[in-house]
């Protein structure tokens, strides 16, 4: 089972990585970027009888190592709602 | 006083601070490894500086999640001393050993330097030895240390007297400019509720010597090692 974990910093929490990336961005003409946040995707696979099952084990993951519930909100998406979401080069 | 300095793959101030307890204090030292779960014959436990595992994923969230800090809860119950420095802090929080969090420095710049620490509270073991208001040189090294915590958990360490250290200017007054990284209202250490856990993003053991500028950072130890001392015998845990 594929699950993916997207880790970012709480609403709220200055992002210092972020706003030098919009700086960057600006600098090269995309002065039109009002907000950017940098965050982390953490691709998990596992073994587990059901889609609920891996569900709820990735967000154990989340709450005791992927994320650091002081700073970071978390998001889990299984595979069926990742099937869409080719890459484009 | 028994020291063991916790060596994860990745920490860098470990020589440094088992030279200083060796050499420096004279006091017993060994180096404990991070997958070592028996901290028994130890008095006090250095979690020293670095990247600890390549500082992955978070700086300090593997190394918080090690079987050596996994022990450290129980020795910590125990009554057993803590100084975490700089990546020590991080793991801390990282942990739960400590409230909060480290965050990347806000001027985005790693800062190595020398920073001056005002004394807050001296009703610690590590800090009994200074004045409220003293003011301490030593230096910092880090890309992450601006400390963060929410609203309540600063209540709480303002009402419980916790936050040990601040930055400040030399004169001791806590300004924006004496903040080398952003951190939460000048944070630069903070302590458990009893006392017995220190985290700091500055580095004690780079300021023990007067041939490195300072000797403030023995002033923690000596702290430390007057807080076991009284009527003159050592008290034992």
């Amino acid at each position: 089972m594929k699950v993916r974990v997207l880790v970012r910093l709480k609403p709220g929490i200055l992002d210092v990585q972020g706003a030098a990336v919009k700086r960057a961005l600006a600098g090269l003409g995309f002065a039109e970027v009002t907000d950017l946040r940098v965050g982390k995707v953490i691709d998990v696979e596992l073994g587990a009888a059901t889609a609920e099952d891996g569900r709820a084990r990735v967000g154990e993951m989340c709450q005791r190592l992927l994320a650091n519930p002081v700073l970071e909100d978390y998001t889990i998406e299984m595979a069926d709602d990742l099937a869409p979401r080719r890459a484009v080069r | 006083m028994r020291f063991g300095v916790v060596v994860f793959p990745g920490t860098w101030s470990d020589c440094d601070f088992h030279y200083v307890i060796s050499e420096v204090l004279h006091e017993p030292v060994k180096y404990v490894w991070h997958r070592d779960r028996d901290l028994d014959d130890l008095d006090c436990v250095i979690l020293p500086g670095g990247f600890s595992y390549g500082d992955y994923l978070r700086a300090g969230a593997v190394a918080g999640r090690s079987p050596v800090v996994e022990a450290l809860r129980d020795f910590v119950a125990r009554g057993g001393y803590v100084l975490g420095s700089c990546n020590g802090f991080q793991i801390l929080c990282e942990a739960g050993l400590l409230p909060g969090a480290l965050l990347r420095n806000e001027c985005l710049q790693y800062r190595c330097q020398s920073t001056h620490l005002v004394v807050e509270n001296v009703e610690t073991p590590f800090t009994r030895g200074l004045r409220p208001g003293q003011v301490l040189t030593m230096p910092i090294s880090h890309g992450e240390g601006k400390y963060h915590a929410d609203p309540e958990t600063l209540r709480l360490l303002k009402d419980q007297r916790r936050i040990a250290f601040r930055y400040a200017d030399a004169e001791g007054r806590v300004t924006r400019a004496a903040n080398p990284n952003g951190s939460l209202e000048n944070i630069a250490g903070l302590v458990n509720p009893e006392g017995t856990v220190l985290g700091l993003m500055p580095h004690p053991e780079r300021a023990a010597e007067a041939a490195l500028g300072s000797t403030d950072g023995l002033l923690l130890f000596q702290s430390l090692l007057g807080s076991l001392v009284e009527d003159g015998s050592f008290l034992k845990r």
